[in-house]
């Protein structure tokens, strides 16, 4: 018994101081930390209250699964911001507080007292039944509480459907089919003079061929469609002027060496 | 005194039985009349008169063998059917056909048989011709029904067919707005006769349980007075409503917008007599009501007066007349409430105001008929040449309706005013000076009408009327010289079972009365023949400040009257009520939406969406059921 | 050791809990202040189980977790579809609740 109130002892502050990060914490994924921290602890408390079923029910699904989906759930809305903590309802805060210590002090006062000091029978007997605590409870929860545990199946099947349905995009319009990508193509051509067909590729050169390489028109400029604009943003463009410019001066070279043959 | 009703009639058999013939000829014809359409319309108008001289024809039959009765045996109950049983209550239909009944009959069917005849002629251009004899023929099967019903309940349903046949006849020409007008005004005053007509009956139906004559005038003597003032004021409203009397006077005036057969057989001959119909009939308790039989002496003797004095001023021919229904109407309503004195008169008076005044108003549409439909007397004179058999037919009913000596008004009449004068001196002054009255107007429509110069409007040529008509004016004509002489000496006789009315002495030659009457009916003659024989009678009436003239003109201000008393209250009433759900209710209402609305906006700002103040909320609410469960727990 | 201990770090845990709904805007930190109410539940519960001498108060945390799961998975989605049509996780931008 005095390892349990030692455990007791230790684990039930950093719960409180966990459970109180969740009220004060700016970043919601601190929160979420701090409420998986809450939840571990409380699965040592089951332990220590000869629950071991539970422990391990308490860390794989509440904290391995339940707040997991937390975490991800705030991934995906963003985590950036931390929320602001200035109330924006009048007297919210402090309402809620006073109805909050007055809670406690219902419960304690009006409930805790009418049952402290009661017998402290403890599990063993309990447990010893069937062999084991989880024996026992699967005794139990297959037996007395048979309906009860199919109940569940049904409303977890329920949350799963309900979960995918909310999480469903609905389509406002109908996918578009070839044919109408083809006509908005024609359209945008009539009507800006947007370009129809595939753009051009990328310059191949002597000495460059990647996609940072723009293409050169049959007059030397640049065609600027030929790369793409994210790396026309970023200036990381080869000067395609200057590599046709080496090119023309090989060709020169190239030129006087054969008009010299000639004169030869 | 033991009076009809109070009998067990006789039970029919022989033709009795078929009575009910009577009744169901006119009304299936007028049935086919409507129903069959267009395909009748040249032939139709015989069907309805052939209708109604069938009726007639039993009429005589049945009159034959009641004459050749003994007294007891002559009243016949003629059981037709269970008309509402319900329970432990049941009211069967049926026919009486006593020495009262009959008489109406053969006068509904005889005068309405001649003035079909009439009509033929009369409405031979009218394209709705078979639908003015189909209401005709209706009108004559509920006629029938009133007067030959044994309770009351089937008189009302008769009553209402009347009312019903009269509404659709007055509004005949439905194109001209008056005429539409004047029908639903007059449906409108028969409906508050009505309602008192109704009221009566179910009255007596709570204090007797039945509604039959002979159960009412058996239980009548035992009637509390109370009850018999309360059922006898009610029949009297009936009574005014349906025949024209004051306070109820105002619709038979606009009735004349009707073809002219019309008013004479429904409103003057027929359907304006049922009130006096009705009164003789529940004689048993007027008997038990001084109250009740004094107001209907009260009624007759201010409405003779009234009618006499709107016959004085009006130029329309046919507003004359219908004055003059009034007044005569007047006169047999005061007959009736005189008691037993009075009932074979009132009676005899309506039989003989019945052809008299049918032959006036024939011949008023004669006449019309000669001048292009025009009414105005101002434009006619001089017509006795062109008119002859119009004019002595109409110096028959003029003679008899003032009472000229050995015409039929001179008995009739003269026995109400002696009448009159037995029972209250009052009364009979007024009667006297009615005569008075009588004589005055109906000399100046004389005069006016058919002596003096010819004032023809441009384009009219008068002529006599064709065989059709002149026909049924001779007959009437007939029967207007020799009516009074004939009934004279029998008609209470026969009618002492039914009215249960003591013999008077009635000789020809007149007494004090009798002479003082015809002075005064000689004044007014020379009264009305100073004011319109000797001098020109102008085109157009003179513009008059005397206030009779003016009150005349304007129907002694009935719709003014009618207007100030009833119609503009319930407007005032109506708009009150309309003022009072806007202001109030409304008010009201909104206020109380609005008071909501303001706390709703008050307490919409806990409202704020925001998840977390709700939280909050929750938790307060939490805490505090919590703290209250606790502290009770504590206590 | 008596529960009692247990018992009070429930409460203050849960207390804590609530306390997160309530001030957090964040709608996963509110979400994972529930996650710590249901936490602290499960705790009493495995704390009078072992009080009492019965496995029950195990398998009822058992079932916790189980629901627990259920209910992260759609409160997630929830909120990822919430993300996605309003850009943000603030419950205070979500207040359609108000006229």
């Amino acid at each position: 018994m005095i390892g349990q109130e030692i455990t007791f002892w230790i684990v039930a502050p950093l719960m409180v101081l966990g459970a109180l990060g969740l009220l004060f914490f700016r970043k919601a994924v601190y929160a979420a930390l701090s409420m998986a921290f809450v939840m571990v602890n409380l699965a040592v408390l089951y332990a220590s209250l000869n629950a071991m079923f539970l422990t391990f029910v308490q860390i794989i699904v509440y904290t391995g699964a339940i707040m997991m989906l937390f975490l991800f759930v705030l991934m995906l809305v963003g985590v950036d911001t931390p929320d602001s903590m200035v109330e924006t309802l009048k007297g919210q805060k402090f309402a809620a507080w006073v109805a909050g210590i007055g809670m406690l002090g219902l419960i304690v006062f009006g409930i805790g007292g009418a049952l402290a000091g009661g017998p402290n029978v403890g599990l063993d007997e309990a447990n010893a039944a069937h062999g084991g605590n989880v024996e026992s409870l699967a005794a139990l929860i297959f037996g007395r509480y048979v309906f009860a545990f199919e109940l569940t199946s049904a409303l977890l099947i329920t949350a799963a459907v309900g979960a995918m349905v909310l999480g469903q995009h609905a389509r406002t319009r109908p996918k578009p089919t070839q044919r109408d990508l083809a006509a908005n193509r024609m359209r945008e051509y009539a009507e800006a003079g947007a370009h129809p067909g595939a753009l051009p590729n990328s310059g191949v050169l002597a000495q460059h061929n990647s996609i940072a390489t723009p293409a050169l028109l049959p007059d030397g400029t640049v065609s600027e469609a030929s790369v793409s604009n994210t790396l026309a943003e970023r200036g990381s463009i080869v000067d395609s002027v200057a590599l046709s410019r080496a090119t023309a001066a090989v060709f020169d070279q190239i030129e006087a060496g054969k008009a010299e043959e000639d004169d030869q | 005194m033991i009076t009809l009703e109070s009998l067990a009639p006789v039970a029919a058999s022989g033709m009795f039985s078929y009575a009910w013939l009577m009744i169901a000829v006119p009304a299936a014809v007028a049935a086919i009349l409507l129903l069959f359409g267009r395909i009748l319309d040249r032939i139709g108008h015989w069907f309805a008169v052939a209708a109604v001289v069938f009726s007639f024809s039993i009429a005589v039959c049945l009159f034959s063998q009641q004459l050749l009765s003994p007294p007891d045996a002559r009243a016949v109950a003629v059981p037709l059917f269970e008309w509402i049983t319900t329970g432990s209550w049941q009211v069967s239909a049926g026919l009486l056909i006593d020495q009262l009944s009959i008489l109406f009959a053969l006068l509904v069917t005889g005068v309405g048989s001649l003035i079909h005849i009439y009509s033929v002629g009369y409405m031979a251009h009218d394209e709705r011709r078979r639908r003015f004899f189909a209401y005709l023929n209706l009108f004559i099967a509920a006629m029938l029904t009133l007067v030959l019903a044994d309770n009351y309940l089937v008189l009302f349903v008769g009553w209402e067919g009347v009312g019903l046949a009269s509404y659709l006849l007055i509004g005949f020409w439905q194109h001209k707005p008056s005429a539409a007008a004047a029908g639903t005004k007059a449906f409108v005053m028969n409906r508050v006769g009505d309602l008192g007509l109704t009221m009566a009956i179910m009255t007596m139906l709570a204090l007797f349980g039945s509604s039959a004559f002979t159960a009412v005038n058996a239980a009548a003597p035992h009637l509390d007075p109370f009850w018999a003032t309360t059922i006898g004021l009610l029949l009297l409203l009936g009574a005014c409503g349906k025949s024209a009397q004051v306070p109820l006077q105002a619709w038979l005036l606009d009735a004349m917008e009707g073809p002219t057969p019309v008013s004479a057989l429904i409103h003057a001959a027929t359907m304006v007599t049922a009130g006096v119909y009705l009164v003789v009939r529940s004689h048993a308790i007027f008997e038990m009501s001084s109250a009740a039989s004094t107001a209907v002496v009260v009624v007759g003797c201010v409405t003779l007066l009234a009618g006499a004095w709107i016959g004085t001023s009006k130029d329309d021919i046919k507003k004359v007349l219908a004055g003059s229904t009034m007044s005569q109407i007047g006169y047999m309503m005061l007959a009736a409430g005189l008691g037993p004195v009075g009932y074979a008169f009132a009676i005899f008076h309506l039989l003989t105001h019945g052809f008299f005044k049918a032959n006036m108003f024939l011949g008023a549409g004669s006449v019309m008929h000669a001048m292009d439909d025009d009414v105005n007397m101002r434009h006619y004179g001089g017509l006795w040449k062109v008119t002859r058999i119009t004019f002595w037919t109409f110096a028959m009913g003029y003679l008899a309706i003032i009472g000229f000596p050995g015409f039929a008004g001179y008995f009739s009449k003269d026995h109400i005013i002696e009448a009159a004068f037995e029972v209250s001196t009052l009364a009979g002054v007024t009667a006297l000076i009615g005569a008075g009255i009588t004589a005055f107007y109906m000399t100046r429509l004389m005069v006016m009408t058919f002596l003096g110069e010819k004032r023809w409007r441009e384009h009219v040529h008068p002529h006599e009327s064709p065989k059709l008509m002149t026909v049924p004016l001779i007959i009437l004509a007939f029967f207007s010289v020799i009516g009074g002489a004939l009934m004279n000496a029998w008609i209470q006789d026969w009618l002492e079972p039914a009215t249960g009315a003591h013999v008077q002495e009635t000789s020809l030659v007149p007494g004090p009365i009798g002479w003082s009457t015809m002075l005064v009916v000689a004044a007014g003659i020379a009264l009305a023949w100073w004011i319109f024989g000797m001098r020109p009678v102008p085109a157009v009436s003179p513009a008059s400040a005397n206030p009779f003239t003016v009150a005349g003109r304007n129907d002694l201000f009935g719709d003014a009257v009618n207007n100030a008393v009833v119609v503009q209250p319930t407007l005032a009433l109506s708009r009150g009520l309309v003022a009072n759900d806007d202001r109030i209710i409304d008010a009201g209402a909104d206020g109380l939406a609005s008071v909501f609305t303001g706390l709703s906006t008050q307490t919409r700002r806990l409202q704020t969406g925001q998840v977390r103040a709700y939280a909050l909320t929750m938790m307060i609410g939490v805490l505090l059921v919590g703290a209250v469960m606790i502290l009770t727990q504590l206590g | 050791m008596s529960p009692d201990n247990y018992l009070y770090l429930a409460a203050t845990l849960f207390t804590i809990g609530t306390i997160g709904v309530m001030i957090r805007r964040n709608a996963l930190v509110a979400f994972m202040s529930v996650e710590l109410m249901l936490n602290a539940a499960n705790l009493a519960m495995v704390a009078f189980a072992l009080a009492r001498g019965g496995l029950d108060g195990q398998v009822a945390t058992f079932f916790v977790m189980v629901v627990a799961a259920a209910e992260v998975v759609v409160g997630l989605s929830i909120i990822i579809t919430i993300y996605r049509t309003r850009r943000s996780t603030s419950v205070d931008a979500a207040n359609l609740l108000k006229l």
